[in-house]
Formats: structure tokens, sequence, C-alpha cells
């Protein structure tokens, strides 16, 4: 049943290379991704119309320590957008796919976990890129809020580079709930935790207990990366790291109980 | 793989190709475990429980999967094989029942696989769909590939395999040639309408099968319905009505399958 004669590189190692495996198992999550605009539009659209609400009409206040409320607003909704992709597209995902089977099959093939899980990051990566850029002109041309393309690069950067919390809350949640449900869970989870953390009002407008309780969501030190770029965190970096980092397991050990759980009842 | 629902047939491919962990022994495919990536590259397998996203093209999917093997068919061979030429371009969310089950038999093959595991692969073809799956396993069978299927189809499996295993409940109870087996199965059925109700005791010893005993009415399966007959006269049992017919091959492989429930209920 062998076409060719020749016996490429890959027949005789008896392995399919895994980097050409990677790049069409992104391509194919990221066609995936588009072609559902419940997703897609969301999560462009949703924080350019949150941003529009809430930031532009304070774009031309300037805080306490001079620096510009657009740009605070228009990083704090960044650092919003980024986790919802992460949260809402692991999280409705990741059910979706356990309802349909498509894990199932997936497991009987020579693709290596690892690989199926590195293309959703990386397909989640470039749809976070797609809404930052996204926002950011729209913050610029239409909000008129005037940064060095530098600062906003900066920003895009820990943005991406930090989202580790908030794919791991994706996990979790794709585990522990089943597609019906998990939208609504990822919405009851997700943003509260974003309006408590004060990315969408500054927190010093939000009622005192909330500001108590901020400085322990992840959110809150996520936002803290994107306020850093813009010159107005309140933390050291080193410390918002910290709480990702420790965010990123509990989520990770809460996403792996359930995956395990599933594991045993679905394949042991 | 023969055998009624229930009897343990997708357990069986699960374990054979690592979806499940055995609770005892071993399973080893190509000398490796079948979770092992070089053992996973060299087979296909199609499951009855396992779905794919909806919103890629039947084309689009054949190709990713095609990335997992290393030495895959063209896609436009694996789709032909499955007959799906026409629909390449289609959404899997718009293909019929018969249609994505051909897709999975595509994404079975795709790789070239040496060893091909199918489980229940004609579930949901229509007469025209199956026709054109027959002539694939048989060109691919003939290409020197291995096919593992299973069926609760006696016909399909006489059609198809050369060598059929029957398992009932987890365990193997025939293990031979399609031709072997249709002669072990009883071919004729029996009918048998008394002046008396029937009891077991009418019923003990004969060289038959009773499939259901209800009052005055029995029905047997036996390859020797001259030899049942003429012991029930000599039993006493006066027939009022009597029927004898080819059994059909279904009923009386599931026949086989239940003689130990028969022995002892």
């Amino acid at each position: 049943m062998s076409v060719s004669a020749v016996r490429s590189p890959a027949a005789t190692s008896g392995l399919a290379p895994l980097g050409r495996m990677l790049l069409l198992q992104t391509w194919s999550e990221m066609r995936i991704r588009w072609r559902i605009p419940a997703f897609s539009v969301t999560i462009v659209a949703l924080p350019v119309l949150f941003f529009t609400f809430f930031g532009l009409p304070y774009v031309k206040q300037t805080m306490a320590g001079g620096t510009s409320l657009g740009a605070y607003l228009l990083a704090s909704f960044a650092a919003y957008s980024v986790g919802s992709v992460m949260v809402f597209g692991f999280g409705i995902g990741v059910a979706t796919e356990r309802a349909l089977k498509v894990d199932v099959l997936m497991r009987a093939t020579p693709l290596p976990p690892l690989i199926a899980i590195l293309a959703k990051v990386l397909n989640a990566q470039v749809y976070a890129l797609l809404s930052l850029v996204v926002l950011i002109a729209y913050g610029t041309v239409v909000g008129g809020i005037r940064q060095d393309l530098g600062v906003w690069v900066d920003m895009v950067a820990r943005l991406l580079a930090g989202s580790a919390p908030f794919v791991a809350l994706g996990f979790a949640i794709g585990y522990l709930s089943g597609p019906n449900v998990a939208p609504a869970a990822a919405n009851l989870v997700y943003l509260p935790l974003a309006f408590a953390s004060g990315l969408f009002l500054p927190l010093s407008q939000l009622p005192g207990f909330v500001q108590r309780v901020a400085p322990y969501l992840p959110a809150y030190h996520y936002g803290q990366l994107a306020w850093s770029a813009v010159g107005a965190a309140s933390e050291p970096m080193a410390v918002a790291a910290a709480w990702l980092v420790g965010y990123t397991v509990l989520f990770l050990a809460i996403a792996l109980r359930a995956y395990r759980r599933e594991e045993s009842r679905k394949f042991g | 793989m023969l055998g009624p629902n229930g009897a343990g047939k997708t357990t069986s491919i699960s374990l054979m190709i690592g979806l499940r962990r055995p609770t005892a022994g071993e399973v080893r495919l190509f000398g490796r475990p079948p979770t092992d990536r070089r053992a996973r590259s060299r087979c296909g397998v199609m499951l009855q429980e396992s779905g794919t996203t909806a919103v890629l093209t039947v084309a689009e999917i054949v190709d990713l999967f095609r990335a997992y093997y290393p030495a895959p068919l063209p896609a436009e061979r694996a789709i032909a094989m499955a007959g799906l030429t026409e629909q390449a371009g289609a959404r899997v969310g718009t293909l019929s029942g018969g249609q994505r089950q051909r897709l999975y038999f595509a994404l079975a093959i795709c790789g070239d696989p040496e060893i091909l595991f199918l489980d229940e692969p004609t579930v949901g073809m229509d007469v025209e769909a199956r026709r054109a799956f027959v002539g694939s396993i048989q060109t691919l069978a003939g290409a020197g590939k291995t096919i593992v299927f299973t069926s609760h189809y006696l016909r399909e499996a006489e059609e198809l395999a050369g060598r059929i295993v029957v398992i009932d409940h987890g365990a193997v109870i025939a293990d031979a040639s399609p031709r072997e087996l249709t002669a072990r199965v009883p071919g004729k059925k029996i009918t048998v309408i008394a002046g008396r109700p029937l009891s077991r005791a009418d019923l003990d010893g004969l060289p038959a099968r009773v499939i259901s005993l209800d009052g005055d009415r029995a029905t047997l399966l036996s390859n020797e319905p001259a030899t049942v007959l003429r012991e029930l006269f000599r039993r006493g049992v006066d027939v009022v009505d009597l029927e004898v017919s080819g059994a059909d091959l279904e009923e009386a492989f599931l026949a086989l399958t239940r003689r130990a429930e028969t022995v002892t209920g």
C-alpha cells in the first residue's frame, strides 16, 4: 500500500516529525476557533465594547502619579482581554471537545498529548495577540491615547508571557463542566474576578471590602503586569510573578485532579 | 471479533489499542506497549464512541490526521477509499451518519497503517456505503494489511473475515474459520405446538438448543431436526402443529453464544 518507493526520513524513523504535527495542529485549532463566531467575535469585540463603556469617558484624565488614566484603563482592559481569551477559549473549548468525544479518537492516534496542548496554547496566544492589537488600535485611534509603541509592545509581551494562570483556570473549568455549563461557569468565575481585581474600574473606585480582597486575586496581580508597562503598577513585578506562579500551580492541580478523575472513569 | 451486544468487543479493542488498561495481563503491539508512539504510528483505529470537530472540512481533518503518521497515504486516496470524494470540501458537521462513519474510516486508513482496528465499522452505513467499505477492506487485506474488526452480524464476519473469534461475556467461546464456525451453528429452527403444556423434562437431552418454551409452544434450534422429532414422538409428546424452517443465522448464532445461560437456567 506504500505509495512511493523512496522512503522519507520520517518513514525510516517510524515517527512523524513533531514540528510539522504542531504546526498543522495549531493551524487547525485556529481555523476551528475562527469558524465559531461566538468565540472569535466575542474575543475581539467584548474588550473593545467594555473599554468604550468604562474607559473612553475618562481617557483625558490624569492619575495621581501622573499616568494618563486612558493608558491605565486601556492596560486594564488589555489584561481583561487576554485573561478572557484563555479562560473562555480553554474552558468552553475543552468542555466541548470532551462532549464530542474528540479526545477519545485523538488518544488513539500517535499525536503526543503535549503537542495537542501546546497547539491549543499557541492558538490562544495568537487570538490574545489579535484582540490586543485591535484593542490598542481602537484606544489609539478612537480614544486618542498616545504612548510609545515600545510601551505597548512591552505590555503585550508581559501579558502573553504571564497568561499561564488563566490557561490553567480554563482547563480546570473545561474538565469540571459540560459544554452547556462551561460558558456560564467561565462567566461566573471570570467576570467577578476581573471586576474585583480592578480591571473594569480602578480599584480606588470600588467598595472598601473589594479593595481589601483584590490583592489576593490572580487577576489583580495579572493587571499589575499591564499597569507596570504604563508606569502605574502598585507592587514590584517579582511579587506579581510569584502570585501568578502560585495561582498557576493551584489551578493546574485542580485541572489535573478533574482530568485524572475523568481519565480513570473513561479509560481505566 | 464476533459477539452479541455487551459481549466485550469494544472493551477488547480498547485494550488492544491502549485506550484502556488491562486489570491483569499485558497487551503488546509490534512488540511494544500499545500506547507507545511507534506502535500507534503503525495502526489505524475506528471507534464507535468517538467524535471529531464539526467545523473542519473532510479534506482538512484528513490532512491533519495524516500529519500524525510517518508515511501517510495521499489525502485524495484515503478520501476516495472511504467513498467521500464528493464530500471532501464539506464540513464534518454537515455529513450524514453514514458519511461520518466513512470519514472515521478515512481517518483510520490515512496513515497507511499495517494494522487496522475497526469497532463495528458498518453501523449506520447504508447499503451503498457498506458495499464501498467492503471493497476497501478487501483491497487493504489483499495488500497485506491486518484488519481486526468487530461485528454482531455473523453474515458480515463470514463475508469479510479469514478468522472469527466469538466472544461473550468477555470470554472467547469460539475461534475458527468462517466455514468451521457456520458448521457448528445449528441450521434448522423447529417450532412445536403440543396438545398439552410442555415442560423442561420433555425437551431435555434432545440434540437441540431450546430458544423459547411457553406453555404448549416450544422453539428449538438443531442440525438434526428428524432426530429431534422422532425423540419427541417417542416421549409421547403429541404434536398438534409443527414448523421446520432454515434457521436465521443471526438467531442461530445468538443461541450459540447463549449456551452457557441456557444450561444453567
